[in-house]
């Protein structure tokens, strides 16, 4: 199982004609996502090929705005490449036209503006994944983003990362260790963002497909701390967790316009302690997600050994009883 | 960005928040002009640069005639100012704001900024003004009053109102603060900036409400439509390097150590400092070579770190997601060429067109520690170092 996307994913891609819409698009229906339409204002009726350097393996047609892709092909899911200046236009649109969930790729937009998206996104509904992300994968079901496929495969471990290439490193130590993912969320580097740690966990708390789940974070704002919080009062499952940043300096954005220790908050150090404080496997170096995850999971699936072989005796004591009972008859 | 105080008092002029009467002056004898056009006959001399605790420095003093002026401009401009923010090395002035005296009745708190938890703008005003505000926060976090703005209907008279009530203030400085609060926010929204901290924000004795001092920073994303704002940066509150960083669009950060690192990604980058510093070594810098690398992104990514003379090592790390790693190692190795390497550098690809990259490195000729994985190539790196 996995959760956000799957089979029953139906992608318009906002964007699509552009280098990044076009080789991304490219890359997600090779994965085998179901691409049903693009939009780019303008250049509605438009069946695209993709480029000569990536020609797509399907056509994908092409509409002026959302709504017609929504009312034309179904789809329910929409992933954003256009430039920062016009994003945050472009997920007020999606939100707008009924989509649910809008995965938005986009760095640099200005915070001014996801104030005012983040606001009414509140009001329709739609669950925003980003912007400044990865996206969101379900490997073998859909790929809705930038990361490199084949880098996943199938299983049972949830990702849940403000980073992006950071959480290929995580994906690529779970997939050579053997395991594999449910499904790995990007939810961005930026100080507004639409899906958090604790709502993804919420998710992966209900979704019987995640046995375990990795939580990497990184310096600045307290989200970190919020999910630890969530965690150890809701969540039963093993978590698996990283900070990014204990060597950052104070007042520096690192990149991210999220990752940055302000005001004394913020700090590798803080976050570490509350995640430790909520049982979360805390691991110190970030070479050693992978490992943690197969310890954890290995323990697990002992204890469940050990209850499946308590049950047998249980079973066969009562046989005997049983046994023992007929015969006194 | 950042910008300096006077920049900041400039801004908030033009939103009509009153600050003191005053100009920026880059010599002596501009200081004694703005003092000599400003009247009066008390001054206050303030180092511009972009640190706190410029006071406590011996950054700002009062001067009561116009030799005073004179003297005190001479003693503070191009002297090397230690706060607790610019660290022990200090920051040369090199710019100074002249501003009038002011008769203080009350210092007061305002600050705006992001509050990231609820995605929405926070204003913050408090009785503690003067001192350094997270002290407050820590402390006593009763004494910040807080009003979020809902972006739908934006900040309110009735929200300035509550907070100026708070303050315990009344009157003309109850009338004037909310105005003040007003155009502040007005100030904060339109500029798309990150943080409005006015500490002290004062009382007059005649009841009038003045920024006595400005702290203004801005949403580095939202430049692109303010180009008066950023025709603001200083350069010289910069490092050099990083500069250099900017103008080939990499993200760069200077750090204290030895072992230069180049990454994709900025969580990777403070991963692969933080697995550096585990290893038993100490980052040179944060590099986040980003999505767009190419061959002369990665090149020039090489000269920089290579310009740092602290660096005895280099970590080159990229996970190929949208950077392919046969790229990457192209770029190593043009950059290779242009640069006469002698460093001994540790290079670690995986990912998309991994194997291709690594071939690509062996079959190079040049002389680079090919790394097995993550671990493996901070071990690596670190053992350079240290042999």
């Amino acid at each position: 199982m996995s959760i956000l996307v799957d089979k029953s994913t139906r992608l318009v891609v906002q964007g699509i004609t552009g280098g990044e819409g076009t080789f991304h698009t490219y890359q997600m229906i090779d994965y085998g996502t179901k691409v049903v339409a693009g939009v780019t204002p303008g250049k509605g009726g438009l069946v695209y090929n993709g480029s000569d350097q990536y020609p797509f393996k399907k056509p994908v047609p092409v509409f002026n705005t959302i709504a017609d892709a929504v009312k034309n092909e179904g789809a329910n899911t929409s992933v954003i490449f256009v430039p920062a200046g016009f994003a945050a236009e472009a997920i007020m649109e999606s939100a707008e036209a009924g989509i649910k969930l809008i995965v938005a790729i986009t760095e640099g937009i200005p915070a001014r503006d996801m104030v005012k998206v983040y606001e009414y996104l509140q009001s329709t509904g739609a669950r925003m994944i980003g912007p400044n992300c990865p996206g969101i994968i379900s490997p073998g079901k859909a790929k809705v983003g930038i990361m490199p496929g084949f880098i996943h495969k199938p299983g049972t471990v949830g990702i849940i990362s403000r980073s992006g290439t950071l959480t290929y490193e995580a994906v690529w130590q779970v997939t050579q260790l053997g395991m594999g993912q449910s499904t790995c969320i990007g939810i961005g580097g930026d100080p507004i963002i639409g899906t958090r740690f604790i709502d993804a966990m919420k998710l992966f708390k209900d979704d019987e497909g995640t046995e375990a789940v990795i939580m990497i974070g990184e310096i600045g704002g307290t989200a970190e701390e919020e999910a630890a919080d969530y965690i150890k009062k809701n969540f039963k499952k093993p978590v698996i967790g990283f900070i990014a940043g204990r060597t950052a300096p104070p007042g520096r954005r690192m990149g991210h316009a999220g990752a940055i220790i302000s005001g004394g908050k913020g700090t590798a150090a803080e976050k570490m302690a509350a995640m430790k404080k909520a049982g979360i496997h805390v691991v110190e170096s970030p070479a050693l997600i992978g490992e943690m995850v197969k310890k954890v999971l290995g323990k697990k699936v002992a204890k469940k050994k050990v209850f499946i072989i308590s049950k047998k005796i249980k079973k066969s004591k009562i046989k005997s009883k049983k046994g023992k009972g007929k015969s006194k008859k | 960005m950042k910008i300096h105080e006077y920049q900041g008092k400039e801004i908030l002029r033009k939103y009509n928040v009153p600050t003191p009467q005053g100009g920026v002056a880059f010599s002596v004898d501009e200081a004694v002009k703005v003092a000599q056009s400003i009247g009066g006959s008390v001054w206050v001399v303030k180092a511009q640069i972009h640190a706190g605790g410029r006071g406590k420095g011996g950054g700002v003093k009062i001067a009561k005639s116009l030799d005073e002026v004179r003297q005190l401009a001479s003693q503070i401009l191009g002297m090397r100012l230690i706060t607790h923010q610019t660290g022990p090395e200090g920051k040369i002035v090199k710019r100074l704001l002249i501003e009038q005296g002011i008769s203080i009745a009350k210092e007061l708190y305002v600050g705006i900024t992001l509050d990231r938890a609820k995605s929405q703008n926070v204003v913050m005003a408090s009785t503690e003004g003067g001192v350094e505000i997270e002290k407050v926060a820590a402390e006593t976090p009763e004494k910040i009053l807080k009003e979020t703005v809902n972006p739908s209907i934006g900040f309110k008279d009735f929200q300035a109102r509550k907070l100026a009530f708070g303050l315990g203030l009344s009157g003309d400085a109850l009338k004037n603060a909310v105005k003040f609060l007003m155009a502040l926010y007005r100030t904060y929204e339109e500029t798309d900036a990150s943080l409005a901290e006015i500490n002290p924000l004062v009382i007059t004795t005649d009841g009038n409400v003045i920024a006595l001092d400005a702290k203004m920073n801005f949403d580095d994303n939202a430049l692109f439509r303010h180009s008066d704002i950023l025709a603001m940066r200083d350069l010289d509150e910069e490092e050099p390097l990083e500069i250099e960083a900017s103008k080939y669009n990499l993200n760069y950060i200077k750090l204290d150590g030895n072992v230069g690192c180049m990454v994709n990604g900025a969580g990777l980058a403070m991963a692969t400092m933080d697995i550096i510093k585990l290893a038993g070594g100490e980052p040179a810098n944060f590099l986040d070579v980003g999505g767009g690398a190419n061959v002369e992104t990665v090149s020039n990514g090489f000269k920089i770190i290579l310009s740092d003379k602290n660096v005895k090592a280099v970590l080159i790390n990229i996970f190929g997601g949208i950077v392919r790693c046969d790229r990457v190692a192209n770029g190593v190795i043009e950059a290779a060429k242009q640069v006469n390497i002698t460093l001994p550098v540790v290079v670690r690809l995986d990912g998309t067109n991994a194997e291709e990259a690594r071939e690509i490195l062996a079959n190079s000729g040049l002389n680079f520690a090919v790394a097995s994985s993550f671990e493996d190539a901070a071990r690596k790196v670190t053992q350079a170092i240290h042999n």
